[in-house]
């Protein structure tokens, strides 16, 4: 039995936006183990992004409890936050988020500079990071001058930079035509499947689901549906 | 995150937008060189003031009667003298421990005649010792000696200007000239020493033995100097040997305790500090308003961070989520601002000193670019970078992470 990265339970969020109270999440029960590949699906308004953003330890449960990798975030401070996050997530966005005007190198080496690891370690990684999504010679070019596909994968890299617990991906190819999405959800697979990194991947498209061992909708706030692979193509 | 990736990543941020980082900085290096210009030019200013007044003499002061001779028949009875005499300058110079020099001085003008030049001049009567006074050398021959006081000799010493006028280039010593139909001996030629603070030639002078000028040029009945010239033994004690000239003279004079003096004693060295002081508050003042626009540089610093910090919000974002704690992004900013104010600072410094340099050759003065007012503009533009900095980098730090990455 491998062990759990995620457990989340009775997960409860409330907004409070002027006099409306948004109850986003109604009691979520989640677990992840390591090593698993989790597809979160959901129309939006159903709480899957506030699910993302508390997995991601962007934001905090309002009641119920978090552990990640068996650390209760709920009693860490911002600071705290801002280590796990550095230390056992690695995101993945669907507008890459890469930094503008900045090298790929320097765009991925950047978690191992909040990390604090010495320059040559930092370099070491990076690149092998970099040839893991295989752009390993385009080390100097600027975001900017890369496809959608690329600016993507050097993104992934950056997520592996601290070899993280967790990948977190919201829609990582939503901004992707139809090949070069396949072309990214290869490399997702393969570092599930070959590195056994843990996968949690927010989407709305099926056939990108299709790539996880696990499916979770979402619908208002709750979990409406939990299965592996089979049973989401025949839904 | 080391102080290095900082300042790196500040370098980078700033390296990004170059249009922007110039003209922000420009502020600023209009601010510090504003600064380093002004306070040089007054602390020249000061230097001019200082060494006028030193030409006068160093810590010397003027013992006067009150009444002019001659004024003082309306003031008192016969056995009342106003007169300060030559024994009380002796009594200054023996009895008051505090004084170095002290020496009668009679002034007079005359018209000098050598050959078929002549010149208008001052002519002022004094005792050998009299140059140490006035911290004045002597250029060619020597100054009268004792002997000459005592004997009235008839020995003259030119100042630079009428050695000038009346001989040009030929050598004026052991010459005889002539002053009221009496020919005297030139002995000596003062150095040149310029203007006065008042602005007067001091070298338009001549001078002779008091008693040269009390017997031989004036011819007085009864003899009389105009007033004393002393000199302290330093800086510190003039204002004691004021005190106790004041207290001999009165004990000499008879004054009972209460009563009016009949003398004044003037402190050359209080009215340099006053006009140290009035350079002083003009320095202040000129920097002062060259601050003024250090801090308006300052704003325009805090305005383009904000601009900054809004405009890369979503790089904020993305930061915060791969891991910066708040301090980070906190420092970051600040570290960009305070790289401005520094660039700005540094290039101001030198600026400055050119600027400053410019106006000592345009107003021939001494303008002196001092070490102290570069290193306080310099660490004023840090300060600066910090004061108008922390706001933008608190206001980057206190962003929410969700929000930032949603911002478009």
């Amino acid at each position: 039995m491998s062990p759990t990265v995620i457990r989340i339970e009775d997960a409860h969020k409330v907004y409070n936006t002027g006099e409306v109270e948004v109850h986003a999440l109604r009691g979520v029960s989640f677990e992840v183990k390591k090593g698993e590949f989790v597809a979160v699906m959901g129309p939006s308004g159903s709480g899957k992004s506030t699910m993302m953003n508390i997995i991601g330890c962007l934001d905090r449960v309002t009641n119920g409890s978090y552990l990640l990798d068996g650390i209760d975030v709920a009693t860490l401070s911002k600071d705290q936050l801002a280590d796990i996050r550095n230390q056992k997530i690695g995101f993945v966005f669907q507008s890459f988020n890469l930094i503008s005007r900045t090298s790929v190198l320097d765009n991925v080496m950047l978690p191992m500079v909040y990390a604090g690891l010495p320059v040559p370690e930092r370099q070491r990684r990076a690149r092998l990071a970099l040839a893991s999504v295989g752009l390993a010679e385009k080390e100097r070019s600027l975001p900017n001058q890369l496809s959608g596909g690329q600016q993507q994968r050097v993104a992934l890299a950056r997520a592996l930079a601290n070899e993280p617990s967790l990948i977190l991906a919201d829609e990582p190819t939503g901004a992707l035509d139809t090949r070069t999405s396949e072309e990214v959800m290869n490399i997702f697979q393969g570092l599930n499947r070959e590195n056994g990194i843990t996968i949690v991947l927010i989407t709305h498209e099926p056939d990108i689901a299709a790539y996880a061992d696990r499916i979770v909708r979402f619908r208002d706030g709750r979990i409406c549906e939990e299965g592996g692979r089979g049973e989401e193509l025949a839904s | 995150m080391k102080f290095r990736d900082i300042t790196q990543m500040a370098f980078q941020a700033l390296g990004k937008n170059k249009i922007q980082t110039m003209l922000t900085t420009l502020g600023i290096v209009i601010g510090v060189s504003a600064v380093i210009a002004m306070v040089s030019v007054g602390q020249g200013a000061s230097k001019l003031v200082q060494d006028q007044m030193s030409s006068m003499g160093t810590n010397v002061l003027q013992v006067m009667p009150a009444a002019p001779r001659g004024a003082s028949g309306a003031r008192g009875t016969s056995d009342q003298s106003v007169a300060l005499t030559e024994a009380d300058v002796e009594a200054i110079q023996n009895e008051v421990p505090t004084v170095k020099v002290a020496s009668p001085v009679v002034n007079s003008s005359a018209q000098i005649i050598a050959g078929n030049q002549n010149w208008q001049t001052r002519v002022e009567g004094a005792n050998e010792r009299y140059l140490e006074i006035r911290d004045w050398k002597i250029d060619q021959g020597s100054f009268f000696a004792e002997s000459d006081v005592k004997s009235a000799a008839r020995v003259i010493v030119l100042g630079k200007t009428v050695a000038v006028n009346l001989f040009g280039d030929a050598d004026p010593i052991g010459q005889t000239i002539r002053v009221r139909n009496l020919p005297y001996r030139i002995v000596g030629v003062l150095a040149a020493k310029g203007q006065s603070a008042m602005g007067t030639d001091q070298d338009d002078v001549a001078m002779m033995p008091y008693t040269t000028v009390q017997k031989k040029m004036q011819g007085q009945a009864i003899l009389s100097i105009n007033r004393a010239s002393v000199s302290a033994i330093d800086a510190d004690s003039t204002s004691v040997a004021q005190a106790q000239i004041a207290d001999l003279l009165r004990q000499r004079h008879k004054i009972p305790p209460g009563g009016p003096d009949d003398f004044r004693v003037n402190n050359l060295t209080e009215i340099a500090d006053a006009a140290q002081q009035t350079t002083l508050v003009m320095t202040l003042l000129l920097g002062s308003i060259a601050a003024v626009s250090l801090v308006v540089g300052g704003i325009g610093i805090m305005n383009i961070m904000l601009v900054s910090v809004t405009e890369r919000t979503r790089e904020i974002g993305i930061r915060m989520a791969i891991g910066s704690r708040g301090s980070y992004i906190r420092m970051q900013f600040l570290a960009e601002s305070v790289m401005l104010c520094m660039f700005g600072g540094i290039i101001g410094v030198v600026f400055g000193a050119l600027l400053s340099l410019a106006v000592a050759r345009l107003l021939g003065w001494p303008t002196l670019v001092s070490v102290q007012a570069a290193a306080l503009a310099f660490s004023f533009a840090a300060a600066t970078g910090i004061f108008f900095g922390y706001y933008p980098a608190r206001k980057a730090a206190s962003l929410d992470p969700i929000e930032a990455l949603r911002y478009e």
